[in-house]
């Protein structure tokens, strides 16, 4: 569905990423995890191609990114960078019409096709009686739920998202991921995303991918990737895996050695 | 059962569908009586019917001269230029993220200005070519300074820096300018103030075959400036080619402004205050900005105006003057009052 071929990737001395592999299959739920600034962030921004790697290529679908326009990128894939304003202010609404910009040329107004879309998007976030809320006006919660309802006007097939449950209080967090996993079952939508919280990643993903000065050094089944050697190497903290059926979770016992003999 | 439905109904629209139409409902007719008083008020005063008399009645009949060749083409440059500068600004806004963006910060005032200077002081001469100089200066200014800014694209941190440095070196040249000549600075003086004096029907229509493509691209425009307000990135992501975009909106805005300061010179302030003043009321739905910003600095402007040259008699005030004195004390005040609202995102 979506693969990163060799690419390489440098915006100051002190990062690269370099010669990085990645192949997304069709209806994965994908987590990349790693310490701060271990480029997870612009991995997922590179597959979405908003950066452009200095060497190497991505392919959505087959096609490599170079050739398909910004457009036809936009109708397959969907992103949600970490950054979104907060104090816009517009309406749910016209946030989520903006998510028929790609289908859209530039005199076209919003047609039947697209208000059957808009309303298919709200429902599915749950979204249909905040229509006319003012973003700045919705929680924390709920405004991340509009952004993805944007994102699935869009009808992407891939929906990348940038650390969807950072600043989010704890049942707000859980109502993303239940809904990002209700898109991957309900519709197919193949999921990659940047997390933060590790255990809620083991949770809900399929397979995780962590990466660390700007290498990938683990990418596999969850319960491959969750084990007491990668949070040594990766974190160099000491913890304790426990399973709640057959999801992972880790419980964090004590640091193993200061951030110098990391690096 | 029926008050359930009628909250239904009620959800189903934006919370300010309402004050949409009465802000345009009022501002239509604000720039009606807006007219008609800048039409009757002169040093000769018209009765409405003299009025009618002037618009429908014999030439060279003395209302049909008063209405038609001095009232009427003032009105319709102030009308105009009234409109590009509030939309001129509203885009500018929305293109530099910023409420307290206008057009002089893209150079276009202080590049026009100089020629203005230029032309005035030093080549008085040539002063029937001021307007077509002072829209070139204008112009040219502003693509220097984006120009200027391009490294591997624009980011409007750095079209906000150049512009400074920009700004700033065309404000000492016509410094010193001024100073070269210093005897002859008088005539450059209310240029510099903006005025809408001795405006004939030749140039009004002229001003509206220019205005009225800009006015339109400006239309278009409003799709652009929404879609930049998500932030680069996200437009892109929507399949937006953002550095595209940009740059047609300040071409856009350059024109405006470039029209505008080349019949009236500096006028400040419409820009700046009307557009945000219709953000208050409707919210930075630029689909309503845009056009109500037209309405309302059209007609704020011919309103200016006409104090401007009837209130002082016999002097006759720069109209840009008045409505800095005006308009400054009224944005403080709204911000003091309004001071919670969401002007911009």
């Amino acid at each position: 569905m979506l693969s990163a071929k060799h690419i390489t990737y440098q915006h100051s001395d002190h990062f690269l990423i370099e010669d990085v592999h990645v192949e997304i299959q069709k209806g994965e739920i994908v987590s990349l995890i790693g310490p701060n600034g271990s480029g997870k962030s612009t991995l997922l921004r590179l597959l979405s191609y908003v950066l452009k790697p200095i060497g190497g290529t991505v392919l959505l679908d087959g096609s490599e990114m170079h050739t398909l326009s910004r457009k036809a990128i936009a109708k397959k894939m969907a992103m949600l960078p970490q950054t979104n304003n907060h104090q816009l202010d517009m309406t749910v609404r016209e946030l989520v019409e903006f998510g028929r910009n790609p289908h859209k040329g530039w005199f076209q107004a919003i047609n039947d096709e697209d208000e059957k879309v808009i309303r298919w998007a709200l429902q599915m976030t749950n979204l249909q009686s905040y229509e006319y809320r003012f973003l700045h006006s919705l929680s924390g919660g709920e405004r991340q739920r509009a952004w993805i309802a944007m994102a699935l006007a869009q009808r992407p097939e891939v929906l990348l998202l940038d650390e969807p449950t950072t600043y989010l209080d704890i049942s707000h967090q859980l109502e993303v991921m239940e809904l990002i996993q209700m898109l991957n079952e309900q519709l197919g939508m193949t999921v990659v995303m940047v997390l933060h919280d590790i255990n809620q990643a083991a949770q809900y993903s399929d397979r995780m991918i962590v990466m660390k000065d700007g290498k990938i050094q683990y990418d596999d089944r969850t319960q491959c990737v969750i084990c007491k050697q990668m949070f040594q190497d990766i974190f160099g903290i000491d913890v304790d895996i426990r399973y709640e059926g057959d999801k992972p979770f880790f419980i964090p016992i004590r640091k193993t050695c200061h951030m110098s003999c990391l690096t | 059962m029926m008050e359930t439905s009628l909250s239904e109904i009620q959800k189903r629209k934006h919370p300010y569908a309402k004050r949409r139409i009465w802000t345009f409902v009022f501002l239509l007719i604000s720039i009606i009586f807006v007219c008609l008083y800048s039409i009757i008020t002169g040093s000769v005063k018209l009765q409405l019917h003299e009025v009618w008399e002037g618009l429908t009645g014999e030439k060279n009949s003395m209302f049909y001269t008063i209405v038609w060749d001095l009232r009427l083409p003032r009105t319709i440059v102030g009308l105009i230029v009234g409109m590009c500068l509030a939309i001129s600004g509203t885009i500018m806004q929305g293109v530099m993220k910023n409420p307290l963006a206008d057009p002089g910060i893209i150079g276009v005032s202080s590049g026009a200005a100089l020629m203005a200077v230029i032309i005035t002081i030093v080549l008085p001469q040539y002063i029937i070519l001021l307007p077509f100089a002072a829209f070139i200066g204008g112009f040219v200014t502003a693509m220097l300074i984006y120009a200027l800014a391009w490294q591997g694209g624009s980011s409007i941190a750095r079209i906000i820096l150049v512009g400074v440095a920009i700004n700033a070196i065309i404000g000492a040249t016509m410094s010193a300018i001024m100073l070269l000549y210093s005897d002859r600075v008088q005539a450059v003086l209310p240029w510099m103030a903006g005025v809408i004096s001795g405006a004939t029907m030749e140039q009004a229509k002229l001003l509206a075959l220019y205005s009225i493509p800009g006015l339109i691209l400006s239309i278009l425009a409003i799709r652009h400036i929404r879609i930049l307000h998500l932030g680069d990135e996200m437009a892109k992501l929507l399949g937006h080619h953002v550095e595209r975009s940009r740059f047609l909106l300040i071409v856009i805005s350059t024109f405006l402004t470039g029209i505008a300061v080349s019949v009236s010179g500096l006028i400040g302030f419409i820009g700046l205050v009307v557009p945000h003043m219709i953000r208050l009321i409707v919210g930075s739905d630029d689909r309503f900005v845009l056009p109500l910003s037209a309405l309302g600095g059209g007609a704020f402007l011919v309103f200016a105006d006409t104090i401007a040259r009837s209130w002082f008699d016999p002097i006759e005030l720069p109209v840009g003057l008045l409505l800095s004195f005006l308009g400054g004390p009224f944005f403080l005040y709204i911000l003091h009052k309004r001071g919670n609202v969401r002007a911009f995102s």
